[in-house]
């Protein structure tokens, strides 16, 4: 049986993609048999970030509704075994999706894969919901300002009250926090909440925290998920979380500004 | 302060009172949201009122209504019908008996919230006193017939006494609270004052004032 893991985050733009698929590359890189689903139908780009866009023939809505199968419909991804994705469809809306059918999809996928990966919406609404409903895991993706937070809380509430397991009184979605975007610069100058202030407000586990990068525009721009750039410092704290995630202890990175070779001179 | 929860029915005419409530909504919207309403009656005695259609469109408005006061018997039938109590004081019929032996609540009457309650959840004990173990955060509402106690921050709106029981009070941790109030006294945050956030306080009515105090 598969673990189901829903990237989520309320609000929109804070790296659920991009954190969608550096996870699911990660852990199939670590030997685990990976799929990761797009859940933003209309909207669909973690295709593009992944770098399969050109070979997409079916989609989610298709598989839901018996249109394809998902041996027709998964593709294999071109540089990691073990690693497969099931894009999203772009012409159709979103009430395409039905609970039933997503949980059909996500039983059947269970037989096969070691983890699930589902890169929900953004909102709270429905589509975000069925990304989220069967979850075993989140990882809630929050930038650290005021609205990212609030959103991320307003989630969290969802996932302990909406979600399947809420629902059957078993025990409660895992919950981590991934702090991304972090500007530890902005955040000294108190233009952004820091660590401890995000972690207080939401307490829930931390797993990690991803540096405001230029790489992860240039990896998305190249269709190569970050963490498969191991000199940037992003595809680092990527792969520092999934470990983090798969048990290992790891120390976090990237909290504090680095200082550049004329920093050092002036001691600034 | 503010004492904004008592609303008088006038009418009714469901069209009329929803468009009187919209605008006065409109003044203030953020603030009116989720508040508890206590329905008056007293003038609309022997009419017909329709209940379940008056609590829907206070619902939809974002208000909660909690309970009813001033109604006659076949009003009251009525408001319990769509889970409306009656409300003692102000009222022209027989006022709703008291536990006689003992104002405390029966020993299991506390509602107990482990979790955090989280923005845009609601939290209500009704009947009795909630004890939150954990964090109400900001966006968040916790509300309970009886006391109110939160022993993580508090940075949501706490309501105690919301049927009108003016010796219900408020416990914190830390106070950082949006609002606070007891039996339909409000404050706001911005009117709670700097040296008393973030501590430990005791909040409770004190005439008709609201009185927070150090622990
Ligand atoms: N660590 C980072 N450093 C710099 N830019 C980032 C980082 N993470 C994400 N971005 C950028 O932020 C934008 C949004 O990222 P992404 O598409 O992953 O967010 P999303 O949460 O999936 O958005 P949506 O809610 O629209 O689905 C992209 O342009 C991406 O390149
Ligand atoms: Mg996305």
């Amino acid at each position: 049986m598969a673990r189901i893991i829903v990237v989520t985050s309320g609000k929109g733009g804070v790296g659920k993609t991009t954190t969608s698929a550096a996870f699911s590359t990660g852990l199939a890189k670590a030997g685990h048999k990976t799929v990761v689903i797009d859940f933003d139908v209309g909207l669909r780009n973690l295709d593009l970030i992944m770098g399969c866009e050109r070979r997409v023939v079916y989609d989610f809505v298709n598989v839901i509704n018996g249109e394809a199968n998902l041996g027709q419909t998964l593709i294999k991804d071109k540089r990691i075994d073990n690693l497969f994705i099931l894009p999203a469809s772009q012409t159709r809306d979103k009430d395409a999706l039905t609970l039933e059918g997503v949980g059909k999809v996500l039983e059947e996928l269970s037989q096969e894969f070691d983890y699930i990966v589902c890169d929900s919406p953004a909102g709270i609404e429905r589509g975000a919901l069925l990304a989220a409903y069967y979850a075993d895991e989140a990882i809630v993706v929050t930038n650290p300002e005021v609205s990212s937070v609030r959103d991320s809380d307003r989630v969290l509430g969802i996932l302990s009250s909406k979600t399947r397991r809420a629902e059957k009184g078993e025990e409660p979605i895992k919950e981590h926090l991934l702090l991304t975007r972090y500007s530890p610069a902005r955040v000294q100058k108190g233009e952004m909440l820091s660590v401890e202030d995000v972690g207080e407000i939401l307490a829930i586990d931390l797993l990690g925290v991803i540096p405001e990068s230029k790489s992860v525009l240039n990896a998305s721009n190249a269709g190569v998920p970050v963490i498969l750039d191991q000199q940037s410092d992003a595809g680092q704290a990527y792969e520092d979380a999934v470990a983090r995630f798969l048990g290992e202890q790891r120390p976090h990175r990237f909290l504090s500004e680095k200082k550049g070779f004329l920093g050092r001179l002036f001691g600034s | 302060m503010l004492t904004l929860s008592v609303l008088h029915l006038l009418s009714s005419d469901m069209d009329r009172l929803a468009a009187h409530l919209d605008a006065k909504l409109a003044s203030a919207p953020e603030f009116f949201r989720g508040l508890p309403v206590l329905i008056d009656f007293e003038v609309m005695a022997g009419q017909a009122v329709d209940m379940a259609a008056l609590k829907d469109m206070l619902v939809a408005r974002k208000l909660m209504p909690v309970g009813v006061r001033g109604v006659d018997e076949a009003q009251r039938a009525a408001a319990e019908e769509v889970g409306l109590g009656l409300l003692a004081g102000g009222s022209p019929i027989a006022r709703r008996e008291e536990p006689s032996q003992s104002t405390k609540p029966a020993a299991g009457a506390a509602m107990i919230v482990r979790h955090p309650v989280r923005s845009g959840q609601q939290v209500y004990a009704r009947g009795g006193d909630l004890v939150v173990l954990s964090s109400v955060s900001p966006g968040a509402e916790v509300l309970a017939d009886g006391h109110v106690h939160v022993y993580g921050p508090l940075r949501g709106r706490a309501l105690a006494g919301v049927q009108g029981d003016t010796e219900a009070r408020i416990f914190c941790q830390s106070l950082n609270a949006e609002l606070i109030a007891i039996a339909g006294n409000y404050r706001v945050s911005e009117h709670i004052r700097e040296e008393e956030r973030g501590h430990p306080v005791q909040i409770f009515l004190d005439g008709d004032s609201l009185r927070i105090e150090t622990l």
